[in-house]
């Protein structure tokens, strides 16, 4: 395991003493350093290579900063790469256009969604507005019930849905619901499902056509390995995704699925789960998550000075 | 219909364990180069195999290519090394000496399909004639009692529950005390949800273990945990930390119906030397189906 990524690129560059210019053969044993580290943190592979082939292009040529050994020149490489990859900062949510505006939560089972919709609850409160949760997962037993428990919780007013009323209904209903009620955001909570269900991929696309939610989230879980790629290129895909939500960060996972997606959607990560409780919503730091990921932790204050 | 031909058939949905692509690139008159091997490897690592046992394959298989002539040769070898991974597994074990009540403790990290597994279980058993009972130790999460209740239902089971914010150890405790008393066969434990890196929620797992085993020496059984099969190398850190806290004795893999391998269960398997009993290939009760290593390797091959 690289529970140090910038110990083994030092290691790896150990040979090349001093200043001097990177070139293709000094870096070669750096970069499968680097591409080893991708994999291990759950980067797609095919992004992974995508990664390595463009920090090659980058570095060849470039002169070592009188400041840094060569292994942390490429560490600066990659990590700026990365920072830059991951897209720009925490970007809030866009709740412009028709009121009551709608955010659409979505993802595979068990991802985060229900939780993610009492916090961004809380959250929107917090900024001044009048959320509305809507229960719209009508398959899961008890997801209902869930929300609304998290609804009474935090006080906020929940939409009554029941199991035996259609998805698109629900929603449909929880706007009028909501205009007649004043309240001026409702936060969507669809249920779980795979990327390649068809049918519960349409009922998507009928409640997005039905509602125009001003924000569709997909909320992906953290831990995700390879198969990153394929998920959030499918909801993209089917879907149309605005934005994503990575929960369960307050674990150990590296978090290389974030690159995934970011490579895949291109869609910005808006917030990140840090806990189950309401509170545990953060904003998404680019440079955090490309640290992360590079295992580095705090490794990287040399980079900062240079 | 022989048992080999329903597990197939039984696996067509799962298929994709590990391999999907696998058949494609051993076409019978391909040759060995490097191309190959390139996508060899890329292939395990998609899997969510991880580094350490993809690179290991591909050290034996290249050694082993430069003696072979085609693709086709190598798959034979590829099948033997995936099916290494898997400790082996006695089947009949826990039909033979079962203890009555038998305590199975479900556990693992967010959202990984506990609940459903352990619901799924109990339609299982019961099927099979078993007295069930279900005990809801997961007092924390919102509604957690309730989807338990369902699953109950589902299984026509009974389940022994406390207040919302109780203390799971106490739930457990009680079960088991049910579980003597209505001379049930087979108890099934849900926890809540934890990540392996809280500590404190890991102490409250332990607690929940103890207490089990307080009311009846030797229990639980069975601490199952369940990991999902979209998860990639962290798998290995939960499953190391769960096995330091309660002592994994076997794994079930969830969500295999979507297009994940799941590959990363090898990974832990091995290192961890414990069995993957269950898969899970879907939300409804009939989705969870036995693992079998050799079956399973030969099925994908065939
Ligand atoms: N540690 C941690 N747990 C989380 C986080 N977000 C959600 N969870 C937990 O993950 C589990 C699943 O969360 P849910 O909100 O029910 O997930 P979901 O996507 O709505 O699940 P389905 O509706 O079944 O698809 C629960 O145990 C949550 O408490 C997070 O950021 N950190
Ligand atoms: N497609 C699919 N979904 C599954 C499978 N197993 C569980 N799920 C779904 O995954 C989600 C989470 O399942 P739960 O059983 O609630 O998971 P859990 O581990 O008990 O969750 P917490 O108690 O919140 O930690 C639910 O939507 C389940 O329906 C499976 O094998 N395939
Ligand atoms: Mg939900
Ligand atoms: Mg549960």
């Amino acid at each position: 395991m690289f529970d140090n990524l910038s110990d083994k690129l030092n290691s790896a560059f150990k040979k090349l003493k001093g200043r001097g210019t990177l070139t293709e053969k000094n870096i070669e044993e750096g970069l499968k350093q680097v591409r080893m580290a991708l994999l291990e943190a759950d980067v797609n592979y095919r992004v992974a290579k995508k990664v390595i082939s463009d920090i090659k292009e980058r570095a060849l040529g470039q002169e070592v900063m009188d400041s840094l050994t060569p292994g942390q020149q490429v560490i600066k490489i990659v990590f700026d790469e990365f920072t830059r990859m991951m897209g720009d900062s925490h970007k809030g949510l866009n709740l412009e256009g028709r009121k009551p505006a709608a955010v659409m939560l979505v993802g595979l089972q068990g991802s985060g969604k229900t939780t993610t919709a009492g916090k961004l609850g809380l959250y929107l409160r917090k900024k001044g507005k009048k959320p509305f949760l809507v229960p719209v997962d009508v398959y899961r037993p008890a997801a209902i019930d869930q929300l609304k428990k998290i609804g009474k919780q935090l006080d906020l007013p929940v939409f009554p849905s029941t199991t035996d009323m259609e998805p698109l209904a629900i929603c449909e209903q929880a706007v009028a619901m909501g205009r007649e009620k004043g309240y001026d955001t409702l936060i969507l909570d669809t249920a779980g499902r795979l990327h390649v269900d068809e049918a519960l991929m349409a009922e998507l696309q009928g409640i997005r056509k039905g509602v125009h939610p001003s924000e569709i989230l997909l909320v992906a879980d953290a831990m995700t390995g390879q198969d990153a790629v394929n998920i959030a290129g499918s909801f993209d895909e089917t879907v149309g995704l605005d934005g994503i939500v990575l929960t369960k960060m307050d674990g150990d996972a590296r978090g290389g699925a974030a690159l995934s997606i970011k490579a895949v959607t291109g869609k910005p990560l808006k917030f990140i789960g840090m806990g189950e409780k309401s509170t545990d919503l953060e904003p998404f730091h680019p440079e955090r998550m490309a640290s992360r990921i590079l295992g580095m932790g705090d490794t990287l204050s040399f980079i900062e000075k240079a | 219909m022989g048992i080999f031909n329903s597990l197939k058939k039984g696996l067509t949905k799962t298929r994709e364990i590990l391999l999907t692509d696998i058949n494609d690139l051993f076409s019978p008159e391909r040759a060995i180069d490097d191309d190959l091997l390139e996508e060899l490897e890329e292939i395990l690592v998609m899997s969510d195999l991880g580094m350490d046992i993809t690179m290991e394959i591909m050290e034996k298989i290249s050694k082993k290519a430069k003696k072979l002539k085609t693709a086709d040769e190598l798959k034979s070898i590829l099948k033997e090394e995936l099916k290494s991974l898997f400790p082996q597994t006695t089947s009949t074990e826990t039909e033979t000496a079962s203890p009555v009540p038998r305590v199975i403790m479900v556990v693992g990290v967010n959202g990984t399909g506990k609940t459903t597994t352990l619901g799924k279980l109990a339609v299982k058993l019961t099927g099979q004639g078993q007295k069930v009972l279900i005990a809801a130790a997961d007092t924390f999460r919102a509604a957690a009692v309730e989807q338990l209740q369902i699953w109950a239902n589902r299984a026509q089971v009974k389940m022994v529950k406390h207040r919302e914010g109780a203390d799971p150890a106490a739930v457990a405790f009680d079960a088991v005390e049910a579980s003597m008393a209505r001379g049930i066969d087979t108890l099934l434990i849900d926890t809540a949800g934890r990540l392996h890196t809280q500590k404190n929620l890991m102490e409250e797992l332990k607690k929940i273990k103890r207490s089990v085993g307080k009311r009846l020496p030797g229990a639980p059984h069975e601490v199952l945990m369940v990991l999902d099969a979209t998860t990639g190398q962290n798998a290995l850190s939960q499953a190391k930390l769960f096995n330091d806290a309660v002592g994994i004795t076997a794994l079930a893999l969830t969500k295999l119906d979507g297009t994940a391998k799941g590959g990363v269960v090898a990974s832990v398997a091995k290192t961890m030397d414990v069995p993957l009993k269950y898969i899970g290939v879907g939300e409804g009760m009939e989705d969870l189906q036995d693992f079998d290593a050799t079956l399973f390797v030969n099925a994908l091959f065939d």
